[in-house]
């Protein structure tokens, strides 16, 4: 029965797996021409961004593997990463040694937040990722407690440009000026007008196989099986709590090298601003690569990217170029992140209580048939 | 090598804080030889399986008494995980696998052969990468050794029942140290020739050096495969002969028998031949998770007890459940002349009909709500009752005194231990749980009550005061009551006439005067 | 195919049966003589540790506040002003709560009704009083529509509700965001000035609805302290009015729907049915909720406004005293008071002792940790 499957109802399946990616493509394909922009400005765009934000969105993919869902507290790595940055500028270290120093100096701090939030949220089982994204609003509070009055008091903070003139706290705006862009620049290739940053494609290239390679190895075994069924692997001796846990350290940890590579992008730090967006956008663009709650690979990390940049570049100008008003596009393009996410997530409720009734229908047959035989003696 | 058997245990004594459900059990079992246990649901094998086993739930209960010798070495286990090292394996009635994976590598799970690399000596041994090559050919040999053919490399998921059956087995075998196999009701789940299948893999492993403990309700299986029997009941070991001296129709006498014939016989009986039907109920399939109806068909006298019976996971839970409208269900269902739509609680309370869930605390109970609630509930939705209206019916207020009041009637008449009847449901007693949902369904006023297995897990004291309670509810208001219940003697000593449920279906009805023996017959005629 | 066991889905249950029937006797008397064990320490459990916590440290504010300078009486003038704006929101959470449905995330969409009547209503030419009550007559036909077509998206994805609500919430408001700029409206008083067109991001309610109910029967002592009767009056007559429908009939069903959803099932109560009527009360009273809190503060923020409108309101119930499952009339107020109470008084206190304004940090993990504290407390009880 299933073989026979018609070509209409194969191609209906595929649509409906891939609705998100779908819609977005036309999304796409409808505003690029409304844009006006020229393809080799857009290219550039696209491959900036990707540059900029592919690492960060590759650290969700661990705590999807093990089952946790999508995680909202990504955004406590991208915190440690702004801290390490605040340091390094604060000591007037720049260029690559200062990128480098900042993502040493990271990692002692992502894992303490990375092991908060990963006993949190083992606290929280079956209800991770609405706990994850309050924790993320929880830390934030956190954040601006010791940046905008721990910083300059009680944490030594010297250097005029970052400090406020009060005293005390870190400025809104945090100027990286002297490293931006040097992971970037160094090794980049300039192919007709597109700019290509070959270190920081480099660098994502080695990420990428981390992950193809950390799949294969035990832990990532474990984590799979934790991720599909917590009991069975606690009865096989998985450490369940534990291996979460490191889940979860690991992709903070992640998250704060992305974070150090997205601002040496932008060239400065919106220290109040820049980490409190960027879990959305970041689980956004995964999802429009048509990943799910429950299943997600370095293609849809890929796909996203291109895709839903592409949109947020072109939605404001095609927004404008419809109703003459530039905020609707900046509307929309906010309107579709939110957007996409809803689905994603109604999607995977959806799926998991379908195929729950699967089975009990499967079974209703099974009896329903029996009786019919039962009467046809 | 010394003569001791593989497996010796030696005065097993096991009480749930005082309720006493195993006593002195004592088990011998060589080197490849397959052990046969058979017992009611109920008899105390699970339990004995977990403390072999090393269960959690055995040392949180107060350990166990007696002890268990492996090899002529005295051992005791702390967690499953000890009880695998030395040997053990065990299958359980639930399948313990990870849907998304291979069989190969559940088979192998947290077992897997690894390959050293440089980040894992750096950052331990979780970091060694899996041999896929290694665990193919391990888990090849597994199923080899099982002697039943699976696909490796099929998802869990994709799999027939079956072969995930078949997988756990394999998952057992792949342990080089698996001595004993303990195998609980693995047939349940197979078809016919899957469970053929099973019991040559049996044979195979016994003749490689591996004893089994064979759990089923499959009588004949047991005389097919296994070297020698070993029957329970009320914690007790009745009988343990080698196979071959022994029959169906023993085993089965010995499974149900009471060494004495207590209260049934001496009992009066009515005789309901002539009474009018009250309910009838014909080809109804209910689609209750491990309690599958398949075809039932029965006709229910007016004013009568009638007790369901039969094994566990064969149906009789269904039946009601399937009324009731909980779970899905079909076919048709007749009360005093009427049909009873499936599917729809409201519409069979609005019948008249009312329904003790054996699951007291998920189905039963509100247990944060207060006991007024618990009891008043039902009939406040379905009948209006405890309502006062507010500005000529625009508002329907609660009632608060006449829900006192009638809480207060059903806490005195069943005598529920309670310190108000403002106190949460979730503070009471088993016992006294099962009295309020007992009056939450008194409340209805029903013509006709299901209750499923109203005395499971409560003491003996309280059992009797609630089967009282039944008795009484059925006499003194002519009430006609069906009783769910695994425990036969306990349905001999009020119903009126018992049903036996086999394999989703009645296997037949007896008037409860019957003999254990029949009802036994009875029990595993059909077993599925 | 006779699946008797299937790993998906029918082992917990099993393995729940067997468990019981083994280990109830046992194990409920030993509960029992946990909880006579410690009747202090349970009492203190029932009330709350962060609660406490709260309310010794607003405590301390009022006793602070005048030695370092604020005038005590505008503090209290200003607390219960904070109160009577949001009382109504925090009240929107409680139906939703007692139907298992959750914390209300998705309280932004009956904000959005209730922007919605608000902006009609003025643009169809309403002024005064009038204005409030034409308000409140078109926000409620929207919030009914959206709020059952929540609810009927929430019935489909039973256990998944907070994050959805969540995302429900936000994508509205982003949604509503682009139609603030798109619908037609043309009143002077709410379009930008230069573009004759878009709704401004704030709009005055001076000679429209501004403090309708708290100018009734306002008490007024000096310059600072001003009680406005009016709004606490209302709040009472909503209060009582959930109260009321509580005890009713349908609301006791609803009650114990939240509580045991396959208990309300056994006892014949459509379970889908009660929790869509409580999503869309929550809505309304979100609705209703807003519409208060614009005439106290007088003026409609529109736009990104209602984003994080959810989050105070959530951690506000909760420091009332209520859980993920529970909620009453008296953790609304408790909680409201708290909250706004705090977030009044920070400010002004801390400003005059360490001259920092902390308040903002401190409201947020306050306010988080609170919501925290609450998910990763075990729900108890329920039958799922």
């Amino acid at each position: 029965m299933q073989e026979n499957k018609s070509f209409g109802a194969k191609a209906l399946e595929f649509i409906r797996n891939n609705i998100v990616p779908i819609l977005f493509i036309i999304i796409c394909a409808f505003c690029i021409p409304l844009s006006g922009f020229t393809p080799s400005y857009l290219l550039n765009e696209i491959v900036t961004r990707m540059g900029r934000n592919i690492f960060l969105i590759l650290c969700l993919l661990i705590p999807i593997m093990a089952g946790m869902g999508l995680n909202f507290a990504m955004t406590l790595g991208a915190m440690a990463g702004e801290i390490a940055l605040i340091f390094v500028s604060d000591w007037q270290i720049w260029g690559i040694p200062g990128v480098v120093l900042a993502m040493i100096l990271q990692i002692p701090f992502s894992i303490l937040l990375g092991l908060l939030c990963g006993s949190i949220l083992n606290r929280a089982k079956g209800r991770e990722m609405i706990t994850s994204y309050i924790i993320s609003f929880f830390m934030n509070g956190l954040y601006q407690l010791v940046v905008l009055f721990m910083m300059g008091s009680i944490i030594p903070i010297k250097h005029f440009s970052v400090k406020l003139p009060r005293g005390y706290g870190i400025r809104n705006t945090v100027s990286l000026l002297n490293m931006r862009q040097c992971l970037d620049n160094l090794l980049a290739v300039n192919i007709k007008g597109v700019k290509i940053p070959v270190l920081t494609f480099l660098i994502i290239g080695v990420l990428c196989l981390f992950i193809i390679w950390f799949r294969k190895t035990k832990l990532g075994q474990d984590m799979r099986a934790v991720g599909q069924d917590m009991e069975v692997a606690r009865a096989a001796g998985i450490n369940v709590e534990h291996t979460r846990l490191i889940s979860i350290v690991i992709s903070t940890v992640m998250a704060g090298f992305g974070m150090i590579i997205y601002l040496q992008n932008m060239g400065n730090i919106a220290t109040y601003s820049s980490h409190s967006q960027i879990g959305m956008f970041c689980i956004a663009a995964l999802l429009v690569g048509g990943a799910s709650v429950d299943k997600a690979s370095i293609g849809n990390v890929f796909l996203g990217v291109i895709l839903f940049h592409t949109m947020f570049i072109v939605a404001p100008r095609a927004g404008a170029a419809i109703t003459g008003d530039s905020m609707i596009g900046e509307y929309f393009r906010v309107f579709c992140s939110y957007g996409v996410i809803t689905i994603a997530l109604v999607m995977y409720e959806t799926k998991k209580r379908r195929s729950q009734n699967r089975t009990a229908q499967e079974l209703a047959r099974a009896a329903a048939e029996e009786t019919a035989k039962e009467a046809a003696k | 090598m010394s003569n001791a058997p593989l497996l010796e245990m030696r005065n097993i004594q096991k009480d749930f804080f005082g309720n006493q459900v195993l006593t002195d059990i004592n088990l011998t079992l060589r080197e490849g030889e397959v052990l046969g246990l058979c017992g009611e649901n109920g008899a105390g094998k699970s339990t004995l399986m977990k403390i072999l086993f090393g269960m959690d739930v055995i040392r949180e209960t107060g350990g166990f008494g007696g002890e268990i010798l492996l090899n002529g070495e005295k051992v005791e286990f702390a967690t499953p995980f000890e009880a695998l090292a030395a040997g053990i394996g065990m299958v359980h009635q639930e399948f313990s696998l990870i849907p998304g994976f291979t069989a190969t590598e559940n088979i192998l799970l947290n077992r897997e052969p690894q390959k050293h690399s440089v980040l894992s000596e750096v950052f331990g041994e979780r970091l060694n990468t899996l041999n896929r090559k290694e665990m193919d050919v391990r888990s090849a040999a597994a199923i080899e050794r099982m002697g039943v053919h699976i696909d490796a490399d099929m998802t869990i998921s994709s799999m027939p029942v079956g072969h995930k059956q078949f997988t756990e087995i394999a998952r057992e075998l792949s342990k080089e140290q698996l001595k004993l196999l303990i195998l609980d009701e693995p047939t349940a789940v197979l078809t016919e020739k899957e469970a053929e299948a099973l019991l040559e893999s049996i044979r195979n492993m016994s003749k490689r050096g591996i004893a089994i403990i064979f759990i089923t309700h499959r009588l004949h299986e047991i005389l097919a495969v296994c070297n020698k029997v070993v029957v329970m009941r009320d914690g007790r070991v009745v009988q343990d002969v080698p196979a071959a001296e022994t029959s169906v129709s023993e085993i089965t006498r010995n499974m149900v028998g009471r060494s004495v014939e207590t209260g049934g016989n001496t009992r009066e009986v009515r005789d309901v031949s002539g009474l009018r039907t009250m309910m009838s109920i014909r080809k109804l399939w209910v689609d209750m998770p491990s309690e599958l109806v398949r075809g039932v068909d029965l006709d229910i006298k007016e004013g009568e007890i009638l007790g369901i019976g039969g094994l566990a996971g064969q149906g009789k839970l269904g039946i009601p459940n399937g009324i009731m409208g909980m779970y899905e269900a079909g076919g048709t269902v007749i009360l005093d002349g009427e049909e009873i739509p499936l599917g729809h609680p409201r519409k069979c309370l609005d019948a008249s009909m009312a329904f003790v869930s054996e699951d007291r605390r998920g189905v039963g109970l509100l247990l944060d709500e207060s006991l007024e609630w618990n009891v008043s509930f039902a009939a406040m939705q379905i009948q209006n009752k405890y309502l006062k209206k507010l500005f000529g019916g625009l508002f329907t207020w609660r009632n608060e005194r006449a829900i006192r009041e009638v809480t207060e009637k059903y806490v005195d008449e069943l005598a529920i231990k309670c310190t108000s009847t403002k106190q949460k449901a979730k503070e009471l007693s088993g016992g006294n749980q099962q009295k309020i949902c007992l009056a939450k369904a008194f409340a209805l006023e029903p013509k006709f009550l299901f209750a499923s297995e109203p005395t499971r897990g409560i003491d003996v004291g309280a059992k009797a005061l609630v089967l009282e309670a039944l008795r009484k509810f059925n006499r003194e208001s002519g009430v006609t009551v069906v009783m769910i219940s695994s425990e036969l003697e306990e349905l001999r000593s009020i119903c009126d006439r018992i049903a036996i449920v086999s394999g989703g279906r009645i296997s037949g009805i007896l008037p409860a005067t019957a003999s254990s023996e029949e009802f036994g017959m009875l029990m595993v005629s059909q077993v599925v | 195919m006779l699946e008797k066991k299937d790993n998906n889905f029918n082992s917990p249950s099993k393995l729940n049966d067997e468990l019981k029937s083994t280990i109830t006797p046992a194990a409920a008397p030993s509960k029992l003589q946990m909880r006579e064990m410690g009747p202090l320490r349970a009492m203190a459990a029932s009330f709350g540790l962060p609660r406490l916590i709260i309310a010794s440290f607003l405590l301390l504010m009022f006793i602070v506040a005048p030695f370092v300078g604020n005038d005590f009486w505008t503090q209290i003038s200003n607390v219960i002003n904070r109160f009577s704006w949001n009382a109504i929101l925090v009240l929107a959470m409680v139906p939703m709560i007692h139907s298992g449905c959750g914390l209300n995330f998705g309280l932004p969409l009956g904000i959005i009704s209730g922007l919605l009547g608000a902006t009609l209503s003025i643009e169809l030419g309403f002024t005064g009083p009038g204005s409030f009550l034409a308000a409140i007559a078109i926000a409620t036909p929207i919030a009914i529509v959206l709020g059952g077509g929540y609810g009927w998206l929430l019935n489909r994805i039973k256990g998944g509700e907070m994050m959805i609500a969540t995302y429900v919430g936000f994508s509205s408001v982003s949604f509503m965001c682009m139609m603030w700029l798109l619908l037609p409206y043309h009143s002077p008083t709410m379009v930008w000035g230069f573009a004759g067109k878009g709704l401004r991001t704030t709009i005055s309610l001076e000679g429209f609805y501004s403090e309708v109910l708290a100018n009734f029967l306002a008490i007024r002592v000096g310059e600072n302290f001003k009680i406005p009767t009016g709004t606490l009056l209302f709040i009472a007559l909503m209060a009582f009015l959930m109260w009321a429908f509580l005890h009713t009939k349908t609301g006791t069903a609803m009650t114990a729907v939240g509580s045991n959803p396959t208990f309300a099932k056994a006892a014949g109560v459509n379970v889908d049915r009660m929790r869509l009527l409580s999503v869309v009360i929550s809505t309304w009273l979100g609705a209703l909720g807003i519409l208060v809190y614009e005439q106290g503060f007088g003026f409609i923020q529109l736009y990104n406004a209602p984003f994080y409108m959810a989050l105070p309101t959530v951690s506000a119930i909760l420091i009332g005293g209520a859980s993920v499952n529970k909620a009453s009339i008296a953790n609304v107020v408790i909680g409201t008071f708290l909250f706004q109470g705090m977030v009044t008084m920070t400010p002004t206190v801390m400003n005059s002792v360490i001259h920092m304004d902390m308040s903002e940090v401190i409201r947020v993990i306050v306010s988080q940790g609170m919501i925290l504290y609450a998910l990763t407390r075990k729900t108890e009880g329920g039958g799922r």
